[in-house]
């Protein structure tokens, strides 16, 4: 009890101290603690801008659906050297689907829903005077509404037997209803438009899906029956942008139903056990992986930048501390001669060079809040809404960084001081 | 008589500068009882210092023994010869060595933090030895804003505040005019009559008449110890 009460006396003279030197210094400490402001900063901001990154990677690729897999002919990985092995494979069928629906159908407890084709074209898109380029226009069957990729806002999305009687009807994407149909998306539905000099009939337009990191707008496409899209736009030679999507039931475990597609479409393509798979079955989680590894980069070159800044202002505090012991050593001398233990002289630099250091640190941080509402407003006036947020972690980070910094930075010098003989100490003048 | 409160025995202090040795202590006994007021004299270069961080178990002997009221200081760590500092010796310095930057309350409240005693206590004791030297009123003032002799007696209130065994005035008036210097002595003598054990090192024969015994240190060794009968001065 009585060891206990006495360390806490001596800490708190330690904090006592600190702020007293604090206040008759308190140019030379502002000076000594901006190495510390710049460098919890910078660390600061880091991790700001790695969060967003990542929560910015997560919001875009939950438009991918978590449910969703798609069979194409390249992974979505780096795949290096391999390129010709994947570009040689067969095309993927638009058909493929139906049959894969019927596997489905016939599957006790299949752990699939529905399947979808997705054959992608890009055109521009023309009403009146307005157009729009590099739209993505995917000729699909019914089937793809069911697959809950995209939700309709206005309208409706069309039917088998509307597919299959091929009328040219098409669905867009809330950007292009947005640039062609500026007096409001509600207002497309059932007007006509040209693409590519041929005419369509809008039966609905899609409810807006955001972007890909600010880059690749999701919202930028349209829809048609694929009967339509073969009439006007494909010729046999375009059957490498074939997708196939499918939808796994919600409580399926990813990897088994990723093994029944993977079944299934050996079956389709009549593999032999032992062939190599020749398609690929891709899904969100597989990009998360990619980009996760980018994100990992990232944070550890930014991690080793800005802690140099921070070792540059671990450098400040220790010269700082020097400084300080050399001023004080009659008063170490006396606090020794009343009674002071080597380590309470040791503590009391510790805490000076910490308390120091974390001042330094709470300016760092606020100066990181300040960029933070700086950069959010700034980014947010784009198309990409980036969503920095200073987490309650990053704060305690903040604070353990600096005092962690300062301390270390100080243990030098007050080991230093701790061991002066008091009687020489006293005698300093 | 009863046993002494400070035996020490054939010590020496050898100091090691390197290419030389330098004997500033060459084997000295001394015995000092309660209630003393003993002067430590000699030329600089004598030991007096030495002779006088030994006292105050600044530094310890290179050989022999020194007993502080039974206890071996001699052979004790760092942090018990801080204890024994802290319990039973007040030192008092000619510089005053007083914290610029607190108040008078708590420069006197400094050795009891280092007893790790409480907030309220510590204002208490601290209150009541500025009160023994006069200063109750000055108790929130910095020593900037205080004379010489009224740090001196800050000085002599932070020594008395731990109730030590012996009070250690290392030239106490050496900082001060002579009619300053004639109060803080007067105070220690008004000490010496209270009970106090006070040892003066001083090289000032004027100062060292205070005391009622002096010991007189040369080339590292005691000269001379001898009891002065009092004489009242002033």
């Amino acid at each position: 009890m009585r060891v206990i009460r006495q360390i806490v006396v001596e800490l708190w003279e330690s904090v006592r101290i600190a702020l007293e030197q604090l206040r008759a210094h308190i140019l030379r400490s502002i000076l000594t603690a901006f190495g510390v402001i710049i460098g919890v900063w910078a660390v600061i901001l880091m991790g700001v801008f790695v969060r967003g990154l990542n929560e910015g990677i997560e919001d875009s690729l939950s438009m991918l659906g978590s449910d969703l897999f798609y069979v194409e002919k390249f992974p979505w990985r780096d795949i290096g050297d391999d390129w010709m092995k994947y570009r040689n494979r067969p095309h993927l069928e638009a058909v493929y689907a139906a049959e894969l629906n019927q596997i489905i159908a016939e599957t006790a407890a299949s752990n699939l829903v529905v399947a979808a084709p997705a054959v992608m074209y890009q055109t521009g898109i023309q009403r009146n005077n307005l157009s729009i380029d590099n739209v993505d226009v995917f000729g699909t069957t019914a089937e793809y509404n069911l697959l809950g990729s995209n939700e309709i806002e206005y309208g409706r999305f069309f039917t088998e037997t509307e597919a299959l009687s091929g009328q040219n009807l098409l669905i867009l994407g809330s950007e292009v209803a947005d640039v062609l149909f500026p007096e409001g998306g509600q207002y497309a539905v059932g007007q006509s438009l040209k693409l590519s000099k041929i005419n369509f009939r809008i039966i609905g337009v899609f409810a807006e899906q955001g972007n890909f990191l600010g880059a690749q707008s999701w919202d930028r496409n349209g829809v048609m029956p694929l009967t339509a899209m073969r009439k006007f736009f494909l010729g046999n030679n375009r059957r490498d942008t074939t997708t196939i999507r499918v939808l796994k039931k919600p409580d399926a475990d990813r990897e088994v139903a990723r093994d029944e597609i993977i079944g299934s479409m050996r079956r389709i393509r009549g593999q032999l056990p032992g062939d190599e798979e020749n398609f690929e079955v891709n899904s969100s989680d597989m990009l998360e992986d990619q980009l996760g590894r980018v994100t990992d980069i990232v944070s550890i070159a930014g991690l080793g930048i800005t802690s140099l800044s921070l070792f540059v202002g671990a450098i400040g505090i220790m010269n700082i501390t020097f400084v300080s012991v050399r001023e004080r050593t009659q008063e170490i001398g006396t606090r020794r001669a009343v009674g002071a233990k080597r380590v309470t002289i040791l503590i009391q630099f510790l805490v000076e060079a910490g308390v120091v250091s974390l001042i330094g640190g709470a300016i760092g941080l606020g100066l990181a809040k300040l960029c933070q509402v700086l950069i959010e407003g700034v980014l947010s006036t784009q198309e990409f809404s980036f969503t920095a947020s200073l987490s309650p972690e990053l704060v305690l980070y903040a604070v353990l960084i600096s005092v962690m910094t300062g301390m270390a930075a100080g243990f030098v010098p007050a080991w230093l001081a701790s061991r002066m003989d008091p009687a020489n100490a006293l005698r300093h003048e | 008589m009863s046993s002494p409160l400070i035996q020490i025995s054939g010590v020496t202090k050898v100091y090691d500068l390197g290419r030389t040795q330098v004997k500033a202590l060459a084997g000295v006994d001394l015995q000092l009882f309660e209630n003393e007021y003993v002067a430590i004299m000699g030329p600089s270069g004598s030991g007096k210092s030495t002779l006088m961080n030994m006292l105050g178990c600044l530094d310890t002997p290179t050989s022999g023994d020194y007993l502080f009221g039974g206890e071996d200081v001699a052979r004790m760590s760092d942090n018990q010869l801080a204890d024994i500092r802290n319990r039973r010796i007040g030192f008092v310095f000619q510089s005053f060595n007083l914290l610029p930057r607190s108040t008078t309350l708590r420069n006197v409240e400094l050795p009891l933090v280092y007893s790790g005693l409480g907030r309220g206590e510590r204002i208490e004791r601290a209150k009541s030895a500025l009160e023994r030297v006069g200063l109750a009123d000055r108790m929130d003032h910095r020593p900037n804003e205080l004379s010489g002799g009224q740090r001196q007696r800050v000085a002599i209130a932070r020594a008395l505040v731990t109730e030590p065994s012996i009070i250690l005035a290392d030239e106490p008036t050496g900082n001060l005019d002579s009619k300053t210097g004639i109060e803080i002595m007067a105070l220690f003598d008004e000490l010496h009559r209270q009970g106090h054990t006070i040892i003066l090192v001083t090289h000032e024969d004027e100062i060292a008449r205070h005391a009622s015994r002096h010991i007189r240190l040369r080339d590292g060794l005691i000269e001379s110890d001898e009891n002065i009968p009092k004489t009242e001065v002033l």
